[in-house]
């Protein structure tokens, strides 16, 4: 009987012991078929920073770049539009630009470290559509609408800086990726300073 | 014959599991038409296995090739546009089917005891089936397949802390792209339907374990005849067969008639932007998902927070699962139940039929204001239902089904 009762006991904590250390090793066997969707290598060195050409950006004018698949934009601002960066922006949600959706660098009221030369990632931090550069006045855009970007998916507005209006469905200002200027003319977006 | 049929039977008892599942399978004899829809969405389901199978075939999946392979498999491909067409028309009507399902289970309490775990998996399936869905519509690689995939993968994005690592490990890269496209086809082809396989197996067994409900809702295995067989009930096969297979019939006209004169259904089977290769710098004008997902889409957008959004669109599913527990009312048939429940269950209904059309619509401010009420309507539904379903009136609910004659 104390026999019988011993070696049951010896066998509940031998398949006990099984599990445990078979759960575990599963667990260890997980790692690698889950990373495989990770971003690949390749991937990843398609991250790379990239160089664009700014001279042929004149003032009032806008352009689209491709960075990690997402648009980069380019917008250089004439003086009128920093002036209306400049003036009243109670309907601005975070016009401080107090979040963090830029680097240092650049959180100030033009979100630039030029205040001609606004750089933003072209993607709504609602549901990451992609805005829509819209200058000017615009009626159907509402009354405080002075030219900004605006998001077709579902309906969020920003203005000149990239900063959100109150109110919408995106939450944030638009994201300022990384960047600086290795000449009056070339703008490298992707990495802080030259490395 | 009946030699090999014994010959078999001794290695494999197939005669017994017929004669199980088929011919001594008792089904309540007062199914209505929507007892049609869950012999039709296991054909559906098969349905889109094949002509699923034969797509592979010549689709491509590769951001580069994609979208011009399913265009080869229209034009150039024999009687490609139709295997096509059946398989994008399906996906709408598994949809549709399997909400008239749902419908049905909601009208006589077919989640009810003993059936909780028969609805908790189909729940499964409708949640599988979504992501199938939702996948499969990225493969054509349009401009709406692109960006719903856009808007939908950055919805993880919104889950604190670890949302913008866990959407890039879904998509594999910084935005949908050639890796994204490649993992969606495998779990597209491979993943989910072995998923689905699994759980609609399990469905149904669990199904002939405790018998089907019927809109009276009255339990057909409590009154049994002197051979054990249920006083209401009758051989799956071949009444039920027979019925079915007439049911598929009818099914079948109204499903070639789509695939073959309209498709596109005017734009919500096949969505006109769908017909642009994706260009991942330009977002169409208006971004709408595929029909079936616009309820819960509108419910995400009815939100004005981005992390609330999605915890109400994900609420608005996950509610559903715990149904058996949050209708605590005995009686199962709404031809038994209070007027109350019959309100409830009406405004629930047509929420979800007025979320799925502002889904469809581009945001204005009357629509939104429209999209809450909704949405407090769909969530009101369980919240009322839970407190009133347990002192529910109730009408007498007869011993028998009331067509047993």
């Amino acid at each position: 009987m104390t026999n019988d009762n011993n070696s049951s006991k010896r066998r509940n904590f031998l398949t006990n012991l099984t599990k445990v250390v078979g759960g575990i090793g599963a667990v260890f066997a997980l790692i690698p078929f889950l990373s495989t969707m990770s971003p690949s290598e390749k991937t990843k060195m398609a991250g790379a920073p990239i160089e664009i050409d700014i001279s042929a950006i004149t003032p009032g004018t806008f352009k689209i770049v491709e960075w990690r698949g997402k648009p980069v934009w380019v917008v250089h601002r004439t003086p009128e539009m920093l002036n209306i960066i400049d003036g009243k922006v109670d309907y601005l949600a975070d016009p401080e630009s107090s979040s963090e959706m830029q680097p240092e660098y650049a959180q100030n009221k033009y979100r630039s470290v030029k205040p001609e030369f606004l750089v933003l990632l072209g993607v709504c931090t609602h549901l990451g559509c992609s805005p829509l550069y819209k200058p000017g006045e615009n009626k159907e855009l509402g009354l405080e609408w002075k030219g900004g970007f605006f998001c077709p998916c579902h309906g969020s507005k920003f203005d000149l800086s990239g900063r959100v209006f109150k109110g919408m469905p995106a939450g944030a200002n638009l994201e300022v990726p990384p960047y600086y200027f290795a000449s009056d003319t070339k703008l490298i977006v992707g990495a802080d300073r030259a490395s | 014959m009946s030699k090999f049929v014994a010959w078999i039977d001794q290695r494999l008892p197939v005669s017994k599991f017929v004669r199980n599942h088929l011919s001594e399978y008792y089904a309540p004899k007062n199914f209505n038409f929507f007892y049609f829809f869950g012999s039709l969405a296991l054909f559906v389901f098969i349905l889109q296995i094949i002509t699923g199978i034969f797509l592979t075939i010549n689709y491509k999946p590769d951001a580069a090739s994609a979208f011009a392979s399913v265009e080869y498999i229209m034009r150039d491909v024999e009687w490609g546009w139709l295997i096509r067409y059946m398989h994008s028309t399906g996906a709408s009507f598994f949809f549709i089917i399997i909400y008239l399902h749902m419908l049905r289970a909601l009208m006589y309490g077919s989640y009810k005891k003993p059936r909780e775990l028969l609805w908790l998996f189909g729940m499964f399936i409708f949640v599988l089936l979504m992501a199938e869905a939702f996948m499969g519509y990225l493969l054509p690689w349009g401009q709406m397949s692109y960006w719903g995939a856009q808007v939908i993968i950055s919805l993880f994005g919104a889950i604190p802390f670890i949302g913008e690592s866990l959407a890039l490990w879904i998509r594999g890269d910084y935005v949908i792209s050639d890796a994204t496209l490649n993992r969606f086809f495998a779990f597209h082809v491979i993943a989910l339907p072995l998923l689905l396989f699994a759980v609609i197996y399990l469905h149904i067994a669990a199904l002939h374990t405790v018998g089907s409900n019927n809109p009276d809702g009255v339990e057909i295995k409590a009154n049994k005849n002197p051979d054990g067989t249920p006083v209401d009930g009758i051989p799956f096969h071949p009444y039920y067969t027979v019925k079915d297979i007439f049911g598929l019939a009818v099914f079948l006209t109204i499903f070639m008639f789509v695939v073959f004169f309209m498709p596109e259904f005017g734009g919500y089977f096949l969505e006109k932007d769908n017909f642009v290769p994706a260009d991942p710098l330009k977002t169409p004008e208006h971004i709408v998902p595929v029909w079936y997902f616009t309820p819960f889409y509108a419910i995400l957008r009815a939100i004005p927070d981005k992390l609330g959004g999605v915890i109400a669109m994900g609420l608005a599913i996950f509610v559903l699962f715990l149904m058996p527990w949050i209708d605590r009312c005995k009686v199962k048939s709404i031809r038994y139940r209070s007027s109350t429940y019959k309100i409830l269950l009406a405004s629930f209904v047509i929420s979800f039929i007025g979320l799925g059309y502002i889904g469809m619509q581009a945001p204005t401010p009357i629509l939104t204001a429209l999209g809450r009420t909704f949405t407090l309507i769909y969530f009101a539904f369980f919240v009322v239902l839970y407190f009133t379903s347990k002192n529910e009136k109730t009408k007498p609910v007869p011993e028998r089904v009331t067509m047993h004659e």
